[in-house]
């Protein structure tokens, strides 16, 4: 067993055109899976015996949560990466996942308010579930305002990193927040060891779109990280190739 | 048809929040490869700056 391959990992110009080669194999089966999920949440799936059409925002609110704190999971790893071993590669796919995570983050808490509001009768309630999660929201934009806010680019990795990965612990409190504490939210029904507790023609186009947004994620990580690989070299000759193409 | 996007009564939570989940994805597409245009256009900058560029 060789380590060459994770060295190469390690190296820029490896990296930033393996980047280049793997985006299309994430975007592609992405689209065709958010489509087909699409399709099969909004047309095919029968309507919630309980919330009737009202459901169908589980299609969009739950892969979005589910980015909220898989994307963060992968920024403190990446960050972690950067911070043990020095490099700089990990640091620049911590700082690709941040826009991602916030955005998406954005979009959970506004479709879980929407969602809320015909169902609890509220858009917003100082919940575990929901506070937790706008807490989240707060740590990726202040990993993205430490950034944005030091000049040295090694600076803002590690100063950045620091706070991405002590921020970590804040994913298993939104994860179990509704099993800890008494939450409006439910608990989860996909995410979990025992069965799933939806019915199949529900579950595979949730399914679609958790798989899909997934695939999203690897391949806009995947363009964002050529750009913070090539803002991170100053000099190297590989550099003038890409930029004269 | 309009029974659609009628979502049974729920058309103004259901649209609504579609329409902000769309906006992410599409908006995460446009600012990457945004971010990687500039990323281009400055090391392309770098390049000219000390004589060894296009």
């Amino acid at each position: 067993m060789t380590w060459t391959w994770f060295h190469r990992l390690g190296s820029p110009p490896y990296v930033y055109a393996l980047a280049a080669r793997l985006t299309p194999w994430f975007a592609w089966p992405a689209a065709l899976l958010i489509i087909g999920g699409l399709w099969g949440g909004l047309v095919l799936a029968p309507p919630d015996y309980q919330q009737g059409d009202g459901f169908r925002i589980i299609y969009v609110h739950a892969p979005s949560a589910w980015m909220s704190l898989m994307v963060y999971t992968t920024m403190a790893v990446a960050a972690a990466v950067g911070l043990i071993w020095r490099i700089k590669v990990a640091h620049a796919v911590a700082a690709s996942c941040a826009p991602i995570g916030a955005s998406f983050t954005f979009a959970a808490l506004v479709t879980g308010a929407l969602w809320g509001e015909p169902m609890w009768g509220t858009y917003w309630e100082w919940d575990p579930r929901l506070t937790s999660e706008l807490i989240l929201l707060f740590l990726y934009l202040g990993y993205m305002g430490l950034r944005a806010g030091l000049e040295d680019t090694q600076r803002s990795d590690r100063a950045s990193a620091v706070l991405a990965v002590v921020g970590v612990v804040n994913v298993p409190i939104i994860h179990y927040s509704v099993t800890w504490w008494n939450s409006l939210h439910q608990a989860p029904s996909v995410m979990r060891l025992a069965k799933p507790t939806m019915a199949a023609s529900m579950l595979v186009p949730l399914l679609m779109m958790l798989l899909g947004f997934t695939l999203f994620f690897g391949a806009v990580l995947l363009v964002r990280l050529r750009g913070e690989v090539l803002s991170r070299e100053r000099s190297a000759s590989w550099i003038r190739e890409i930029v004269n193409v | 048809m309009s029974q659609f996007f009628e979502m049974g009564g729920y058309a103004a939570f259901v649209w609504p929040a579609y329409a902000v989940t769309l906006a992410a994805i599409v908006l995460n597409i446009v600012w990457a490869r945004r971010a990687l245009a500039r990323s281009r256009e400055e090391a392309r900058r770098r390049l000219a700056v000390r004589g060894e560029g296009p």
